[in-house]
């Protein structure tokens, strides 16, 4: 399909962190004037290369990198990308809210120039030059913090190619190329259009290829020409997109699929619902509606941007929801004004996926940090029972397998598995009603892992109603007893009993793209 | 990233003595004290250790009691420098009472300090407390104990507007009590028109440094128990474990179910109202009040608190630090002045220490970091 000298062609690139690949010998070429997708799940190396193009990671020795057909040497500096004609636009943009449009085009050229004074009206002119090249309509003074989630991403890609060209006025060379990492994620289907019209000009006009990374198979055939797939760091090939049908996409990003294993049916389905949740719509969440059986495990997925992982916080009110009603126990729970102290009274707890930040005082002793939510326990009218209270930690640490089981030490000293083990023992002593988890084993080992899905179990057994947020499909699988899948902030789909697989769970979340509607743009 | 300690049985107990030995043991508290938008924070050390030899020398207790070793050294020097004016029992006597009001105030500073906010204005307030006492006993006739709920209701009412300034509106509490604190400032001066007054009830000085007890005057010992008082429910209440936990970790505190915000302004009531119950122990011990000196408060008390943290609990606020540090940084100042140095030595003494204590944690924890478990 490319006979001209690619654009950017990666080869033979592996790169392991501590013994286990997270790249294994992949290529990737891209063609002068294509719009290239690349595609995988969470964990199949696309960050990794991203990240290798842009100088973040060194990868293991043997691979090789052509820019515009010169070789190039691996490891690249932080920087170097620049140079080389390469740009790239992240999902957070990396725009400055405060400071205006013309002040964000132009930030990287300003901090370079080395004159003693800006000319701000022949700034302003060359920005609303550029910005009728790509027939945008932007206020050069407005400040970014007033354009919509669209207008946002097409200024960033316009500076992202701004930079390009600048690098080919200033080297001489004519290749380029324009790396989207996730950039529809947030954005409304009528934007996702105008980002994609904004692509197709680019490559048009001979600017630069694109390499467009994304979850969203319907977007990435709808725009790309090639697609390059990854499955757990391995190339699963490139092909190209026209000849390409989805589920042949599908089949490629999560495997072969197995036959069903033909579980029996959950027997939970008798029964009673515990917490049923009812128009809770917030972010991107819209009108959810589900229930939780007593001892029930559900889980919550989608892709990036689907709004699966907020569920779990407004339940807990850790975020305020539009709208929505929770009926738990026997009593309702309005989500608009729901409050974490609410919800713990209520005998709630939530494990957040930041646990440095929102789950521990990391410079704290564990034994403080597991205490904390049972404080009032060792209350007297003459102060803390402190020996009782200590010794009680020791033991939780020991009931739970933390690993050192030692309340004094600080809780930064413990590995991600036993930190996450030691919120368990927080939050489980309580005898919870309702366990709501994000990303439980984000960055927990696997024998961790194992023992962490046994407590939760366990805690379900005892009666509790638990719901996990997670975009790992194994985890899911292993764990859940149901499983919503959410696209575009929606319940797209429902697997339970012996549907509930890893791969039956991916495809669900591939395909359940398809079904989305288009959203409303909102500023801000 | 390294973890920033290594496993071991250790010494953070509640029992100071009973610490346990540690090889290692880095301070790291008090950093990143006085920077717009930054809170105050203080961060525990990483306890390591080895049990049985050298327990008692331990760099974990070693650290603990650097500041009251330093301090007997300090005293030890100027009492054999000076014999005849520094070893004296008056002396001695004067050092502890001169500083009841500068440790009442620097406790109510400590609250704020825990749970993450700055309290900018809390030596206006206690010059606002001394001066309502002043011109409502002296200037209007009011007997002195309304004078005397009036100056503190008007400091808890500092301390409410601050504390919802911050909390309700979101303002961050550099901002709003460096404002407050000089409007605040502005009405003293306003209602003394700019005047010292003199002449409240004899009764309060009295009670305050008129009369003393073993040797001592009275406002030293309401010093020792406001001391105590915080120590007891720093160390062995809920409550205490709950101001530690919304300063350090305001996001983990909201999600264990902690009523971040109400805690928050509670502690800069309380802190308003101890401000105003050091205005009480001010406007006794001068027999009235002037509008500018309770400003000179403001400094030192940042260092005693700052001080304080890296003693006793280091790398936390707590009140047994703060009493050690006041009277440390006092009692260098006064052998100085004995010494025959300037005035201005009170000024190097606490710029210097505020700026020393908060460098030594920040280099402490920066060792620290580079260690891994």
């Amino acid at each position: 399909m490319a006979p001209e000298v690619p654009v950017v062609a990666l080869r033979h690139i592996s790169k392991t962190f501590g013994g286990s690949k997270a790249l294994d010998d992949v290529d990737l070429v891209i063609a002068p004037g294509e719009v290239h997708g690349l595609l995988g799940e969470n964990g199949s190396g696309k960050s990794t290369m991203i990240k290798i193009l842009n100088g973040f990671h060194a990868p293991d020795p043997g691979g090789a990198l052509e820019v515009g057909g010169r070789a190039v040497a691996l490891p690249l500096v932080p920087g170097q990308f620049r140079d080389l004609g390469l740009s790239f636009v992240h999902q957070d943009l990396g725009l400055v809210p405060e400071l205006s449009v013309l002040e964000n085009l132009r930030v990287g050229e300003l901090i370079a120039q080395r004159g003693a004074w800006i000319s701000w009206r022949r700034e302003r002119r060359r920005a609303l030059e550029t910005f009728a090249r790509y027939d945008l309509d932007l206020d050069p003074g407005a400040p970014v913090s007033e354009l919509t989630a669209t207008e946002r991403a097409l200024l960033a890609i316009v500076r992202a190619v701004e930079d390009i060209r600048l690098a080919q006025a200033t080297h001489g060379t004519e290749h380029g190329l324009l790396i989207l990492d996730e950039p529809t994620v947030f954005l409304p289907r009528e934007g996702v259009d105008r980002l994609f019209r904004i692509i197709r000009e680019i490559v048009a006009s001979g600017y630069a290829s694109v390499l467009f990374v994304s979850h969203d198979l319907d977007e990435v055939c709808e725009v790309t020409n090639r697609v390059t797939v990854l499955r757990d760091g391995r190339l699963q090939g490139t092909v190209d997109t026209a000849g390409t049908s989805e589920s042949e996409l599908v089949e490629m990003i999560i495997g072969r699929r197995l036959e069903s294993l033909g579980l029996e049916a959950s027997e939970l389905t008798g029964h009673g619902v515990d917490v049923s949740v009812k128009g809770l719509s917030g972010g991107v969440v819209h009108d959810l509606e589900f229930d939780i059986r007593r001892g029930e495990i559900v889980g919550v997925t989608g892709l990036m941007g689907s709004g699966f992982d907020d569920v779990p916080y407004y339940l807990f009110g850790a975020r305020s929801a539009r709208a929505g009603l929770l009926t738990a126990f026997g009593m309702a729970f309005d989500l608009t004004a729901m409050t974490p102290h609410r919800a713990v009274s209520n005998g709630f707890v939530l494990l957040p996926a930041d646990r440095q930040r929102d789950a521990s005082v990391p410079s704290l002793p564990i034994g403080e940090n597991v205490m904390l939510a049972v404080l009032h326990r060792y209350r007297t009218p003459w102060g803390l029972r402190t020996r009782p209270m200590r010794r009680r930690a020791q033991e939780l640490l020991h009931g739970f397998d933390v690993r050192p089981a030692d309340p004094q030490l600080s809780y930064e000293s413990l590995s991600g598995g036993n930190q996450q083990k030691a919120l368990l023992a927080k939050w489980l002593q309580t005898e919870p009603r309702a366990i709501f988890l994000h990303e439980p084993t984000q960055g927990v080992d696997v024998g961790a892992r194992a023992q962490i899905f046994k407590m939760l179990g366990e805690a379900a057994r005892g009666g509790a109603c638990v719901l996990v947020a997670s975009s790992d499909n194994e985890q899911l699988a292993a764990i859940c007893d149901r499983v919503l899948v959410l696209a575009r902030g929606r319940l797209a789909a429902e697997i339970s009993g012996g549907e509930v697989t890893k791969e039956r769970i991916g495809e669900q979340v591939y395909n359940s793209v398809t079904l989305r509607e288009s959203t409303t743009e909102v500023a801000g | 990233m390294a973890a920033d300690s290594e496993p071991g049985p250790a010494g953070d107990t509640t029992d100071a003595a009973a610490a346990a030995a540690a090889p290692a043991a880095l301070a790291a508290p008090a950093a990143g004290a006085v920077a717009v938008g930054q809170p105050p924070v203080a961060r525990d050390r990483s306890p390591v250790a080895t049990r049985g030899l050298g327990r008692l020398l331990s760099a974990n207790n070693v650290e603990r009691w650097a500041l009251v070793l330093v301090w007997i050294v300090v005293i030890a020097i100027f009492s054999i420098a000076e014999p005849s004016t520094y070893f004296q029992t008056s002396n001695f006597q004067t050092i502890f009472g001169s500083q009841a009001v500068l440790l009442m105030l620097s406790l109510g500073l400590m609250l704020p300090l825990t749970t993450g906010d700055f309290d900018l204005s809390i030596a206006s307030n206690l010059a606002l407390s001394s001066m309502l006492i002043a011109v409502l006993n002296v200037n209007d006739g009011v007997g002195i104990i309304p004078a005397m709920l009036a100056g503190v209701g008007a400091s808890t009412f500092l301390g409410i507007l601050n504390g919802g300034l911050v909390v309700l509106i979101g303002i961050d509490s550099f901002i709003v009590t460096l404002g407050t604190g000089t409007v605040a400032l502005g009405i003293v001066q306003w209602i003394s028109n700019d005047n010292d007054i003199t002449g409240t009830a004899s009764g309060l000085t009295s009670w305050t440094v008129g009369n003393s007890f073993l040797g001592f005057d009275l406002i030293f010992f309401y010093g020792i128990a406001a001391t105590l008082l915080l120590f007891y429910i720093f160390e062995f209440t809920p409550l205490g474990r709950r101001l530690l936990f919304v300063g350090r970790g305001r996001s983990v505190s909201r999600l264990s179910g902690l009523r971040v915000n109400r805690i928050r302004w509670g502690s800069f009531i309380v802190g308003g109202f101890i401000a105003g119950i050091a205005g009480i122990m001010y406007a006794g011990s001068l027999q009235g009040a002037d509008p500018a000196s309770a400003q000179t408060f403001l400094l030192p008390a940042f260092a005693a608190c700052f001080l304080g943290a890296t003693a006793i609990r280091p790398g936390r606020f707590n009140p047994i630090g703060t009493f050690i540090a006041v009277y440390f940084l006092v009692s260098g100042i006064t052998g100085l002045q004995l010494l025959g140095v300037q005035n201005f030595v009170q000024q190097l003494f606490y710029g210097g220490a505020l700026v020393i204590a908060v460098a030594l944690s920040t280099v402490a924890r920066r060792r620290g970091g580079t260690r891994s478990a």
